[in-house]
């Protein structure tokens, strides 16, 4: 199972957007995507989701059950929080308490609480919205999981909660993540690889592997990496920042 | 327990609708003692004579009559303005094409198409229920329309991305939109087909709350005349208070307790 994207184009109108993309994620791997705003990478994100189809190039998906979360919550106003996070459990036709246990499960995890479930969303913090978001992705135990900076809107409590439930979601399944970040040190905490976007049109300028595992990377080591990767030229010219003496 | 609640949440604010109301019928009170009873009678006296008027059983047929008409009227305009509405709203055209029709059906006053009824269907059924009819069906019509129009881009993606089958689309992501959009329009065009019916009523058939109310005008009744109006205007403020209203805050619960 693998995800590649060949040559991809796309344009919005007469706006090129994406320019030559070529990317290949394996199975169990996480790729992080970095770059300025207004590059493209949720485009990106999109034509990987099946969501957009390609100006030009070709994107084969062979993943079976690929999930997203999106940058906004998009919950449906409508629904309680409970039958949002159980959402996609209920197209793939599971049964009423089947699908309310497993969310009710998924939720406790991520810090929701019972009376959360009964609320409408509306009724949520940002914080708890963006949980319920990336609950509602992960209950249909996705093997390709898009997040669209999933993160962005928590606080550092939070945040590390969710990296753990993350971790604990790719050692268990194998989920394979690819994820947009604006967060350099959430990417060295969490990818496999980081892919550097720059702007107009959208191409990638940048990859790097991170080869050390998951549980050793402390904090001092993100720290320490995160300092030296924003160092480095390129991600210099993608972000645009001064060139150092 | 939540229902019950917000049940009695929305009785209880029926006191300050209630208080509203009664200093109305005051302020109609000194009104009728200044004027005398042949300008305006005092609410005792036109509630009295609706009373009679039930007690007799003169008032039942004539009501049924006029409920038949402004019903089928209003269900017709319903059922076909909800559903050409929704299908216009999806295509960009065919709501700019729609639009100035809309408004020129709108524009066009009650009484013309009366007219143009009376020389088309002629003195019976026909003529109120037509005119109720175009009356209400640019009110739903353009409701239904702006539902579909205005359906969430960013909502249709999430129904993709977690692969909801039609249904599912239908009952979970199109359905609670489209509903806040159409029922405004059906309670307003109810509203309309009330008072239209009475109009035509008046003008064109000898049956019907209308055509009582043209009686009662001629032998200068002016009791009797504020008898069917109360009766109307009551049986209307039922139907949307106690039918209605409930429903809908049924149906957007989501909405009145965010």
């Amino acid at each position: 199972m693998n995800l590649s994207l060949r040559r991809v184009a796309h344009r919005f109108g007469y706006q090129r957007v994406l320019e030559d993309i070529d990317l290949t994620i394996a199975a169990g791997e996480a790729v992080a995507l970095v770059g300025p705003s207004g590059c493209g990478k949720t485009t990106l994100l999109n034509l990987a989701a099946g969501l957009l189809s390609p100006w030009e190039g070709c994107i084969d998906c062979t993943f079976q059950r690929p999930s997203m979360m999106f940058q906004q919550p998009r919950l449906l106003p409508w629904k309680r929080t409970r039958d949002n996070i159980a959402l996609g459990l209920k197209a793939c036709g599971q049964t009423r308490t089947a699908r309310h246990a497993a969310a009710a499960a998924l939720a406790w995890r991520m810090g929701l609480t019972e009376d959360d479930l009964d609320k409408y969303p509306s009724a949520l913090s940002g914080g708890m919205q963006s949980r319920a978001a990336l609950a509602r992705a992960l209950a249909v135990q996705p093997d390709l999981l898009l997040l669209d900076e999933a993160f962005a809107a928590l606080d550092i409590g939070l945040k590390s909660e969710l990296y753990r439930v993350l971790a604990e979601e790719r050692d268990s399944r194998h989920c394979t993540v690819l994820m947009i970040t604006h967060d350099l040190m959430e990417a060295m905490r969490l990818a496999d690889r980081i892919v550097v976007m720059a702007g107009s049109p959208g191409r990638i300028v940048a990859e790097h592997r991170i080869d050390v595992a998951l549980a050793e990377r402390d904090e001092c080591w993100i720290f320490a990496r995160t300092a030296e990767f924003i160092r480095w030229p390129d991600i210099r010219a993608a972000f645009a920042l001064r060139e150092l003496p | 327990m939540a229902w019950l609640t917000a049940t009695g949440r929305y009785l209880w604010c029926g006191w300050g609708s209630l208080a509203s109301l009664f200093l109305f019928l005051a302020l109609w009170e000194y009104a009728a003692q200044h004027f005398g009873p042949l300008i305006l009678p005092t609410p005792g006296e036109a509630f009295g004579t609706l009373a009679e008027l039930f007690s007799s059983g003169a008032a039942w047929p004539e009501i049924l009559v006029t409920a038949r008409r402004a019903l089928l009227g209003y269900g017709l305009a319903l059922s076909l303005g909800s559903l050409l509405g929704l299908l216009v709203g999806l295509s960009v055209t065919a709501s700019v094409l729609a639009r100035p029709i809309v408004t020129l059906l709108v524009g066009t006053p009650p009484v013309a198409w009366l007219i143009l009824a009376l020389l088309w269907f002629g003195a019976g059924d026909g003529t109120p229920v037509f005119t109720v009819f175009i009356a209400c069906f640019p009110i739903v019509f353009v409701g239904a329309m702006q539902g579909t129009r205005t359906l969430d881009g960013q909502l249709q993606a999430v129904a993709q991305m977690f692969g909801l089958p039609w249904w599912m689309k239908l009952a979970d992501v199109y359905f609670p939109h489209v509903v806040s959009y159409l029922f405004p329009g059906w309670i307003t065009a109810l509203g309309t087909a009330w008072k239209v019916v009475v109009m035509a009523e008046l003008l064109a058939t000898s049956d019907g709350v209308g055509a009582a109310l043209a009686v009662t005008r001629s032998h200068l009744d002016t009791a009797a005349s504020m008898a069917w109006i109360v009766a109307l205007v009551g049986s209307l403020l039922a139907i949307e208070y106690l039918l209605l209203e409930p429903i809908k805050r049924k149906i957007e619960s989501w909405r009145t307790f965010a």
